[in-house]
């Protein structure tokens, strides 16, 4: 089983499609979208045990000190949380729309749309250090300035209320530099399509990320819930 | 893959649907449904999170294989969760022998 | 070190501070820098591609940053053992590793997760591999062997090893916010780290040994001139370990305050997860049967791997069992039991595979007479060192103490002896010489046909 490519029958020019956008070890452009979408489906698999760590402990600590946590959740602002859902949403749409625009070759349309898409993302991002910086303020950060006021507490024990928000900011923190790393990614694809790299032949790159994104934005979806309605809004 | 590019009324249907079902959740909570509250919140999470994965993930065109991968990632992930949660729940029903 | 310092019931060597720093860092390094990645990134990342006829790995440079990533955690992680070490175990249980010590867990810690990804990316890359660039004809049942362990170690690294990496994370997170979710201060459970932590490290037990099963099929196959007995078996074996492992976790929480229960459930599926690993057993050797069997040096380190790796995995079912497995936690008998299977199975199948392909490799051809000599020496020094330690577990003494009763003592010097400076010395030099020597010679496959009748036939035999 000799290595050597010009001796192998797969090799011969005219059986392959050459395109310059195609990498040596794949037989045509099709495989190479295939297994590139593949490999990062299956990338998406290991963050969802990565989260899923986190939820595990969720789950199990939210049965065990459910009022604490209803009382932490009740401190937390549900309209911005509300508004950084519409935000990921509206990204996650302008995202899957790029995707398009770069399966179509329109490099205009393309740019277009991962700017709005990265720059929601920076939104959603801007709304989080808001919401963090009130936590500060009202000193409700586990940790580092932890004084929470009786009303706060809603009635429930102390350090339930602190377990709770020692999720809240690892849950979201986690997301929040998942986040980061996916604004990165995004404004590599939209350097790479500024500079011509993206056609509608070799555009999984940007489909790829769009499966990155889309996975941040299915971790908030249910990140918004868990955190910010537990025991529901009715006072 | 032809067949595997939604039309541009496909995404923006699916966008509004998920824009309505995020309202939905956040009235919802306002309305005082006791336990089911949770449930409620969860099944519409549900639903928004298959939106974005069967449409803008592209798994309702996507074959078998990946699918499969996604579905692993969620029976794993639930094995974890149940164990971990079946051992916490399991530990007040047998008490160590002792004072 | 920790056998020339167990040479004295009080202590010959080292401080017990040190000790612990000792037997900590040593398993670090050797599971999550040398078991982990060993033979699917030296035999694995060459043989893949080839054996599927594919011209190379689906991501070549995803590749690469595997590499890059492993020697950043590595650089991570030496730092850390160069800076006076972390004494935590290698298990970071908390609330030692999040609250009480102020070693360099942190460091340490962050070296461990960073080589996550990197087997994260390396099981990424053999799966879509497998998957997607097969030649044309290369079905699944038409795949040796090595790839079915391969394919099924990568399925467990792409799985379990995230949620090692979150485990991690959080300890690093409580040991810096002073705070967190498994501080018992605040009503979070230490046992949880534990079950974040074995959901990982149980089934990354048999990414250590999946690969060098698959080895082993191959040598086996090899060197007895034969066709695969069961080869359908061997290969589903190898995916229903993989599946398996993920569900036995509990028996590394027997007595950790962890419910009863799950102990009882632990311990059942313990005993079935044997059962994939004794079909391989039984298969190979049936494989034997009616062979042509040549001993060459990778088939002495099979041979070694298959009954040590036995011994090894029935001493498991003491340990699976709640009743014994309850009095023989965390005593040497544990240690003996997965250094059985570590040092006997894993790396007795990686010296294995190292030589068997190592002309594939390199071109060259090493000198088997000594090969094989050194093989010997390896498995006689190898069981004078971990056998006694079977019994001194069984007589009830326990792991990582630096001081033992001194009725211990007798055991402890001859697992010592197996392990001293000079034996390893000598059987590393004889290694070193085995397969240094060729470079003097610089023989060529060809050759190998002259020298070795058979040999060449065999191994192109074994890449079909």
């Amino acid at each position: 089983m000799s290595e050597s490519a010009a001796s192998s029958p797969l090799a011969a020019p005219s059986a392959r499609h050459l395109s310059p956008a195609l990498h040596h070890q794949f037989e045509d452009i099709e495989q190479q979208r295939d297994a590139g979408n593949f490999g990062m489906w299956v990338f998406l698999a290991t963050e969802m045990l990565f989260f899923g760590g986190v939820f595990t402990g969720y789950i199990m600590y939210r049965s065990l000190y459910y009022p604490g946590f209803a009382a932490g959740s009740h401190g937390l602002e549900v309209n911005l949380g509300a508004a950084m859902t519409f935000v990921l949403l509206a990204s996650s749409f302008t995202m899957a729309m790029a995707v398009h625009a770069a399966r179509a070759g329109r490099r205009g349309m393309l740019l277009g749309l991962l700017f709005a898409t990265i720059l929601l993302g920076i939104a959603f991002l801007g709304m989080k250090f808001t919401e963090y910086s009130h936590k500060w303020h009202e000193q409700m950060v586990p940790g580092l300035n932890f004084h929470p006021s009786l009303t706060e507490l809603r009635g429930a024990p102390e350090h339930a209320v602190e377990l709770f928000l020692c999720f809240y900011f690892f849950m979201t923190g986690l997301h929040a530099l998942h986040m980061i790393i996916g604004i990165g990614l995004l404004s590599v694809m939209a350097i790479l399509a500024w500079r011509g790299r993206i056609s509608c032949e070799h555009y999984n790159r940007v489909e790829v990320s769009g499966l990155y994104w889309h996975f941040v934005d299915i971790i908030w979806i249910y990140l918004f819930p868990l955190l910010y309605l537990i025991g529901g809004r009715y006072k | 893959m032809n067949e595997e590019n939604p039309s541009v009324e496909t995404y923006i249907v699916v966008f509004v649907a998920l824009l309505i079902l995020a309202a939905l959740t956040t009235g919802i909570a306002y309305i005082n449904l006791g336990t089911l509250n949770t449930v409620v919140a969860l099944a519409i999470a549900a639903v928004k999170m298959s939106l974005v994965g069967l449409f803008f993930m592209h798994l309702w065109y996507s074959r078998g294989l990946t699918r499969i991968v996604v579905l692993a990632g969620f029976f794993w992930l639930a094995l974890m969760v149940l164990f971990t949660l079946a051992d916490v729940f399991s530990r007040s029903w047998i008490k160590p022998p002792g004072p | 070190m920790m056998r020339l310092h167990l040479i004295e019931p009080a202590g010959a060597l080292v401080q017990p501070e040190t000790y612990n720093k000792l037997f900590t860092m040593h398993g670090v390094v050797m599971v999550f820098f040398f078991l982990i990645p060993s033979i699917p990134a030296t035999l694995g990342n060459f043989l893949v591609p080839m054996m599927i006829g594919a011209r190379d790995l689906a991501f070549p440079r995803l590749n690469l940053l595997s590499w890059y990533v492993y020697i950043t955690g590595a650089a991570f992680t030496l730092y850390a053992l160069i800076s006076g070490g972390v004494d935590t175990g290698w298990t970071f249980y908390t609330p030692l590793s999040s609250h009480y010590l102020n070693t360099h867990v942190i460091t340490t810690a962050l070296g461990v997760f960073i080589t996550g990804f990197s087997s994260i990316l390396t099981g990424l890359n053999f799966i879509v591999t497998i998957h997607k660039m097969r030649a044309p004809g290369m079905t699944w049942k038409r795949m040796p062997l090595f790839l079915w362990s391969i394919y099924a170690a990568s399925v467990i690294f792409v799985l379990a090893t995230p949620v090692l990496a979150i485990a991690l994370f959080l300890v690093g997170l409580e040991r810096i916010f002073h705070v967190g979710i498994f501080d018992p201060a605040i009503g979070g459970d230490p046992v949880l780290f534990q079950h974040l932590f074995w959901f990982y490290s149980h089934p990354a037990v048999y990414i250590m040994i999946l690969p060098g099963m698959g080895v082993v099929s191959e040598l086996v196959t090899c060197f007895s001139k034969k066709k695969p007995f069961g080869y359908i078996f061997i290969a589903y074996s190898s995916l229903a370990i993989a599946v398996f492992s993920f569900l036995v976790w509990g028996h590394h929480l027997f007595v950790s305050s962890q419910s009863v229960y799950a102990g009882f459930i632990s311990s059942a599926l313990s005993f079935a997860v044997a059962i994939p690993s004794a079909i391989k057993v039984f298969n190979w050797t049936a494989t034997f049967y009616k062979g042509s069997i040549s001993y060459q040096a990778p088939m002495l380190y099979a041979l070694g791997f298959i009954g040590l790796f036995t011994m090894g995995g029935l001493t498991g079912l003491f340990l699976a069992s709640l009743a014994t497995g309850v009095h023989l936690h965390d005593t040497y008998f544990v240690i003996a039991h997965f250094h059985y299977i570590m040092v006997g199975g894993a790396v007795m199948a990686y010296l294995g595979g190292i030589h068997f392909w190592w002309p594939k490799i390199t071109g060259r051809l090493y000198h088997d007479g000594w090969a094989r000599f050194a093989a010997l020496v390896i498995f006689v020094g190898f069981n004078l060192t971990f056998f006694p330690q079977y019994m001194l577990g069984y007589l009830g003494m326990p792991r990582r103490y630096a001081v033992y009763p001194a009725e211990f003592q007798v055991l402890d010097v001859m697992s010592s002896a197996g392990a001293s400076h000079t034996r390893r010395r000598l059987l590393d030099s004889i290694r070193l010489s085995s397969l240094v020597r060729p470079l003097w010679t610089r023989s060529r496959i060809e050759s190998l046909e002259r020298e070795r009748p058979g040999m060449g036939d065999a191994i192109a035999a074994s890449h079909r």
